[in-house]
């Protein structure tokens, strides 16, 4: 019951924006967990960091698209563009969304660095931003979901 | 607008649905990445994570109940016995039982490992990796996540409603 009754135009573009963030988390998760486990047991550092690289290259930074632009579909879709003031929530699903996916950027930039020179700072660094990303996206999925004013 | 109990329960259950992806993707990570593994520190390795996914699937499966059937009870235009409703509560059905016979594939896999490691016998194991290779294993993961997929679809399109 992800909400109330809509139009059915509306529906493809919500399904890839609910898609896109879910599997944006998840492969958020994957990262943050694989780190973790990194920093518990240095001698396993290096493959949980290559675990991390990937689930945030190939799992996160596609469904950031996925999410980016469903969101942005269904924005014009149910006229918020046309709102104005705009909606609180709809202010912070842009700049979580925006300012997440530079931070998702970076960290996979700092991810790959660390992987390619064995340099773990890099991976932990890459694990914080990924860490921060994910709770500002649980954070969005409130603000989408409770809808505040 | 104070937020209301509808939005809170709604925001409870679309959060469990994404603790269930999260788990998705999280197992899928580890079907796929352990296939070309034979190694049993290596596999014992990889399978570290599933601890992550055994928490999220398990809390992501009973929130989405949970606050689901209160959203029908709650919301006067839905019905527990609506079709869309019950094609879920099918559909989470069949997510426990496929979950259940992944687990049943890969636990022994992860469990001969960890038994090879604490042996000390860490050679490459053809019998490990020919669980990990298992076709049916993977076809029953590609079948777990269809389900969430068709899961989605159902609740965004509501057919019937």
């Amino acid at each position: 019951m992800l909400a109330a009754i809509r139009p059915d135009s509306w529906s493809f573009p919500l399904l890839l924006h609910v898609l896109g963030a879910s599997v944006l988390v998840g492969g958020l998760v994957v990262a943050v967990a694989a780190q973790f486990l990194g920093w518990r047991r240095p001698d396993d550092a290096d493959a949980f960091g290559r675990v991390a690289f990937r689930a945030l290259l190939f799992v996160a930074f596609p469904a950031w698209w996925v999410m980016r632009v469903g969101g942005q579909w269904i924005y014009s879709k149910e006229g918020l563009d046309e709102l104005d003031p705009e909606p609180d929530w709809v202010g912070v699903g842009f700049v979580t969304a925006d300012f997440g996916g530079l931070l998702l950027l970076v960290s996979i930039v700092l991810a790959g660095l660390g992987v390619r020179g064995q340099k773990s700072v890099l991976g932990r660094i890459a694990t914080v931003l990924a860490a921060i990303v994910l709770v500002a996206y649980l954070v969005a999925t409130w603000a989408m979901t409770a809808k505040p004013d | 607008m104070p937020v209301s109990r509808y939005d809170w329960l709604l925001f409870l259950h679309v959060l469990a649905a994404f603790s269930l992806v999260a788990a998705e993707v999280l197992f899928s990570f580890i079907i796929l990445g352990s296939r070309n593994l034979d190694v049993p520190s290596d596999v014992a390795r990889i399978f570290r994570l599933s601890r992550f996914g055994d928490v999220l699937v398990n809390a992501g499966a009973i929130g989405v109940l949970v606050f689901g059937i209160w959203l029908a009870i709650d919301v006067d235009e839905y019905q527990i016995w609506d079709g869309w409703i019950i094609a879920a509560l099918v559909l989470w059905a069949l997510f426990a039982e496929v979950g259940r016979r992944v687990g049943r594939i890969y636990n022994p896999a992860r469990d001969r490992a960890r038994a090879l490691v604490a042996e000390n016998r860490n050679e490459p194991s053809a019998e490990l990796n020919a669980i990990l290779r298992s076709k049916a294993g993977l076809v029953l993961q590609a079948a777990s996540v269809v389900v969430v997929l068709l899961f989605l679809i159902d609740m965004i399109y509501k057919p019937g409603a």
